[in-house]
């Protein structure tokens, strides 16, 4: 905890939280985005629909999922269709205004790997892979992504393209065929990141209290570009932060009850 | 027609060395029961298709049984990397399976394409993907009426699938309830289809016109096998087994521990065990 008050994570998962509207439609990808994705739920977004691969349909948790697939998704949702009904009907045909993803590894346009570090063929680290991604990437209306700071995570150039961000910029998505915006939004622990209007570089336009300039520039692979106007996000509201901090705090004390284990992580990564 | 048979014989008749073989539960009810009886009788050779191998697959890789992997997401939920799988995939321990390596909506649509006797599965997909690079079953056809060039793989038709399921009644029709995933479409897309339940009731008169039941003449075999998703779970019967996932992250760090592990938890181990190990998961309700 920082004098603020808040952690970076913290201010991270109420940014991310504050971009989605009450009317969106979100398909809840693999890892950080679950949290952000509830914490909206639970403020400003009540009717927000949140969607997870396992075909869970407005499904409204208690406590945050330790999988895309507990059985309080299901218990919780509007309805839960099988998972070919899922890609087909909800995710290719265009219900989705949102695809909420994290990432591995991040370039500056958006691009996505969580394949393999190193090599197809010969992979230094094989990753889980794509799951749902390369279709969320292309398919929702549009995509924010939510991911830590590290050098390691945001890279001049990724190992593989799985899921597509806006290629090497400018117009390739569309000169790919894919009429959907792609990502719109990037969310981290330090910074608001929207792509540039010609390059779709992703630019910094707003930085968290405390954050400076260099601390974006340290924990990012490629030069930084800053918006000609950078504003300063907001601090989490008593509102925001009550809220989140309670929805941790359930979701540790069921995941420790009965037979549910801690997650090492702290965090939710999927299956 | 479906029989009632054990476990041990319904595996022994319907999976054979060198099958092309599905064991399916999207993050819920996975047939671990069935996985660890055909580690019991050493399969070899096989296809393991899986939309998410998670520690059921880690296992049999480990254990050496696989030719070659169909999947969309290799992970061990809430907990990070296969461990048995990269050191398969990376170092060729015990062997370097294959990969065919697909998107969640590829897999989806290939395993409906399969239970609709399709020979492919048509869809918009892989757009800028980098698996159509490496995959050279990802392809690409035209609309006929659009133009929209769209993606295609080929469907799914296991040899046999193995999915777990709450309930069948007495005369072998399953219902499967909760987040239903693809087991449906795994059953239908196989030529042979293997289901361990929960328990067997008399009749599903109390059950709702539409849910999902597989009609027991789509089934080749059901056996009862109570816990035999764990640690997994079985929605209405008991919570999914966390610490095991956890554990089982450290378990397949080591290849020694894992050979311990395999020896004490699967080999010397029965169908009968699963029953003890969901007893303190059990919901309440």
């Amino acid at each position: 905890m920082s004098e603020l008050g808040f952690t970076p994570n913290e201010m991270m998962t109420i940014a991310a939280a504050r971009a989605l509207k009450n009317d969106d439609v979100c398909f809840v990808g693999i890892g950080a985005p679950s949290a952000a994705c509830n914490v909206a739920r639970l403020t400003h977004a009540p009717d927000i629909t949140l969607i997870y691969e396992s075909g869970t349909i407005g499904t409204a948790p208690d406590v945050l999922p330790l999988s895309i697939g507990d059985g309080e998704l299901c218990d919780t949702a509007v309805t839960t269709v099988s998972v070919p009904e899922m890609f087909r009907y909800w995710l290719q045909g265009g219900r989705v205004t949102i695809g909420f993803l994290g990432a591995a590894q991040l370039d500056r346009f958006g691009n996505i790997n969580t394949t393999v570090i190193g090599d197809y063929d010969a992979p230094k680290t094989r990753l889980p892979g794509g799951g749902g991604a390369p279709e969320i990437a292309s398919s929702s209306g549009e995509v924010y992504i939510t991911m830590k700071q590290s050098k390691r995570g945001m890279v001049d150039k990724i190992d593989f393209f799985t899921s597509f961000g806006h290629g090497n910029g400018g117009s390739d998505r569309q000169d790919l065929g894919i009429t959907t915006k792609g990502p719109t939004l990037l969310i981290t622990d330090l910074a608001i990141w929207r792509p540039d209007q010609e390059t779709k570089e992703f630019t910094v336009v707003s930085m968290h209290p405390g954050v400076t300039r260099d601390d974006v520039q340290e924990t990012c692979g490629w030069p930084v570009k800053f918006a000609e106007m950078v504003e300063q996000t907001p601090a989490p509201s008593d509102e925001e932060l009550t809220t989140l901090r309670d929805l941790q705090a359930r979701t540790k004390a069921a995941h420790e009850g009965s037979g549910r284990g801690k997650n090492q992580f702290g965090s939710q990564r999927d299956g | 027609m479906a029989k009632f048979q054990d476990l041990k014989t319904a595996v022994a008749e319907n999976l054979h060395d060198g099958d092309t073989v599905a064991f399916e539960g999207f993050t819920h009810l996975i047939p671990h029961a069935a996985a660890h009886e055909a580690i019991r009788q050493g399969r070899r050779d096989l296809t393991l298709i899986r939309m998410t191998p998670d520690v059921v697959y880690d296992q049999m890789i480990g254990m050496g049984m696989a030719k070659k992997l169909v999947f969309s997401y290799a992970g061990n939920p809430g907990v990070g990397l296969l461990r048995r799988l990269r050191d398969a995939v990376e170092n060729g321990w015990p062997n370097r399976p294959e990969v065919e390596e697909h998107s969640h909506a590829a897999m989806a649509n290939a395993y409906g394409a399969g239970a609709a006797g399709l020979p492919c599965a048509i869809f918009r997909g892989y757009l800028g993907a980098g698996l159509e690079a490496v995959n050279a079953n990802i392809k690409r056809v035209a609309c006929p009426f659009t133009g929209e060039m769209l993606a295609a793989v080929p469907s799914v038709r296991p040899d046999v699938s193995f999915v777990h399921a709450q309930k069948a009644d007495r005369k072998g029709n399953v219902l499967v309830e909760g987040i239903i995933g693809i087991q449906k479409e795994a059953v239908l897309a196989a030529k042979r289809a293997v289901v361990t339940v929960e328990e067997i009731v008399d009749d599903f008169d109390d059950v709702h016109a539409n849910a999902c039941i597989l009609p027991r003449w789509t089934i080749t075999a059901v056996c009862e096998v109570p816990g035999g998703a764990h640690p997994s779970y079985a929605h209405g019967y008991y919570e999914r087994d966390n610490k095991s996932y956890l554990e089982w992250d450290k378990v397949a760090a080591d290849r020694e521990t894992f050979k311990a592990w395999m020896k004490e938890h699967v080999l010397d181990a029965k169908p009968e065990d699963f029953a003890d190990r969901v007893a303190h998961l059990r919901s309440v309700a």
